[in-house]
């Protein structure tokens, strides 16, 4: 019997193999021509001056002497570290929050989640586009009803000093999706955990700082994760509020904007390949020390 | 990763009960309502940004404008959305058109794409599998940026510039997220039925068109959907591939209209309406297996 198995296990191992390699062909193709040869090619560039006209020529680390010394790049590194820095934290909070209000047995609580989700739905133009309205100074509805408290309103994106902070209640609008991994993240957790901590004499603080924010520790890890990622790269709102020279006065040019304008307006490439290398080294090294500190945060046990 | 785990969907699935166990009868008609108000409070909130879209794009523009804040327009103008659809130079009835377009062709060969290479990795055994699945998740790391330049460069290169073949071709070949996520899927079907179909000598493809497809039909669901709206959404590609009006989708007509019909509110509003709008209805028939596919393997874009 074994002999037999042996026996035929070649000819249809080679089959397999020989189908296995035409159903992932097209992938293998995509693999080498959008992501090998780009990566590869990225790096040439970047090493490169190359204006699209003429072909590229090498000239070492030049591009990333300039970028060093290019105040424009400081300044959109530093619009989108702000951004970064404020959106992630105040998101993860909100999202937090959200997510434990909706864990509640209550009839009827799906018409809230898909409420809460919603906004995460809305095409990013749509959405920049009725904030600009809603945070318009003057009769915006938020700066209308700031006014009835007393207060007098932001500018929001027609000042520079607020302008990102519009574009970070923007992003805590749509925190839906980071809501629902916290909700899924928290009915993960077992009930009878929750229950032993409650005879134990815990209060609702205690079992929640005892028993489930410890418990949630990777499911925070992964949203933070994935939130770094993605407000290093934000584009979409920066680039339909203030354009490639970031109205007002600079203060919505975030990085991927400055990268677009280099490599689209001025046709820079090796200059904007320079700039993207940047962007996911420092990418990889942010995503690497906070991976680096979870062995103090992160609990990986159950 | 737990939450990768396509067994985390049961949990999920039955979250709209009310608990049993730790929670159950822990909470009275009156506590039920208050937590209702609480929550309907935070959730009009997120709401509200889409009510004034809506009741913008049915107002005067000077209406928009005038205070106090009025939520709901004198008489509802219709009309705005009719003028907007044969708006002269910004066609967005084209516009809506081109969207479709875009989104559905993307959708059609992503799910084509990523199936089919996805059960390569989950089911066929070949040489140097492992490597290239690792090669395909490292590529999900890279910034999107650093290998667009040369991509774009490429496909200048080729002639495709200002048209739809640099947007839509590579879903043909399809995309390292969704290969994970449908190798998943097929490594949690059992074993027995692909290999008793082989057994009875069925060839490697129509195991897979056959049996194994209509298996992971909610997978194939949450990915078409997924596609189709973040396609519908993406702004940038286009932005950078196409130059003519009449080839814009929604994203880049409605942006385009903003820098230069600046003052047009209520149209603009009207647009993103139009825009908003098949992306609610498709989110609110598609909802048991979107949140699903939420929760199962995280956000993207």
């Amino acid at each position: 019997m074994a002999r037999l198995r042996r026996l035929r296990s070649r000819p249809l191992g080679r089959r397999e193999a020989l189908a296995g390699f035409l159903f992932v062909s097209p992938w293998l193709l995509a693999l080498v021509v959008f992501h090998l040869y780009p990566i590869v090619a990225a790096t040439y560039l970047s090493l490169s001056e190359y204006s699209v006209f003429t072909p590229p020529e090498f000239i070492g680390f030049d591009n990333y002497a300039k970028l060093w010394d290019d105040p424009t790049v400081w300044r959109a590194a530093g619009n989108s570290l702000f951004y970064a820095l404020l959106s992630v934290p105040i998101g993860l909070v909100v999202a937090l929050i959200l997510a434990l209000l909706l864990n509640r047995p209550v009839r009827g609580i799906g018409i809230h989640r898909t409420l809460f989700y919603m906004p995460a739905v809305v095409p990013p133009v749509a959405g920049t586009i009725v904030f600009l309205l809603l945070l318009e100074p003057r009769a915006g509805p938020l700066n209308t009803a700031i006014e009835t408290v007393g207060l007098d309103g932001p500018a929001w994106f027609q000042d520079p000093a607020w302008a990102k902070w519009g574009l970070i209640i923007l992003s805590l609008w749509g925190v839906g999706a980071a809501t629902l991994i916290f909700l899924a993240g928290l009915q993960e957790i077992p009930e009878s955990l929750l229950e032993a901590a409650s005879m134990d004499g815990a209060g609702p603080w205690r079992r929640f700082s005892n028993v489930t924010l410890p418990l949630l520790t990777p499911v925070i890890l992964f949203n933070l994760v994935i939130g770094v990622i993605y407000s290093f790269q934000v584009f979409d709102a920066a680039m339909i509020v203030g354009g490639t020279s970031g109205v007002p006065g600079g203060s919505t040019l975030m990085y991927m904007v400055h990268i677009y304008r280099t490599a689209f307006g001025y046709f820079d490439m090796g200059y904007a390949s320079a700039q993207a290398m940047v962007l996911f080294l420092v990418i990889v090294a942010v995503t690497g020390a906070i991976f680096g500190t979870t062995r103090r945060w992160v609990y990986e046990g159950v | 990763m737990r939450l990768l785990r396509p067994g985390a969907v049961t949990q999920a699935e039955r979250t709209d009960e009310p608990r049993q166990g730790f929670y159950a009868g822990r909470m009275g008609f009156f506590r039920q309502t208050a937590w209702h108000i609480i929550l309907g409070g935070l959730s009009v909130c997120f709401a509200l940004p889409l009510l004034w879209m809506l009741s913008s794009a049915l107002k005067e523009n000077q209406e928009i404008f005038r205070i106090p804040v009025q939520w709901f327009p004198e008489t509802f103008l219709w009309g705005n959305f009719i003028e907007v659809l044969n708006y002269p130079g910004y066609p967005f009835f084209l516009f809506f058109r081109n969207s479709m377009f875009y989104a559905g062709m993307v959708t059609v060969g992503t799910v084509l794409s990523c199936s089919l290479v996805g059960y390569g990795f989950a089911r066929l055994r070949f040489p140097g599998r492992g490597f290239l699945f690792s090669l395909t998740l490292a590529t999900m790391m890279v910034p999107y940026i650093v290998t667009f330049i040369p991509t774009f460069l490429l496909f200048k290169n080729l002639g495709v510039l200002g048209t739809y073949i640099p947007l839509i071709a590579p879903a043909f070949f399809a995309e390292a997220f969704f290969i994970f996520m449908m190798r998943q899927f097929f490594r949690g079907v059992p074993r027995e039925l692909d290999d008793a179909a082989r057994v009875d000598g069925a060839g490697e493809f129509r195991i897979f068109w056959q049996i194994m497809l209509p298996l992971v039909k909610p997978a194939l669901v949450v990915m078409a959907v997924f596609t189709f709206v973040w396609t519908w959404h993406d702004f940038f590609r286009p932005l950078i591939y196409l130059n003519d009006p009449d080839q814009f989708p929604l994203s880049l007509g409605l942006f385009s209209f903003r820098g230069r019909r600046l003052t047009e509110w209520h149209l603009m509003m009207a647009a993103a309406t139009l825009m908003t709008a098949p992306l609610v209805i498709l989110f609110a028939v598609a909802q048991k297996y979107f949140v699903r596919g939420m929760r199962m393997f995280g956000i993207k874009g």
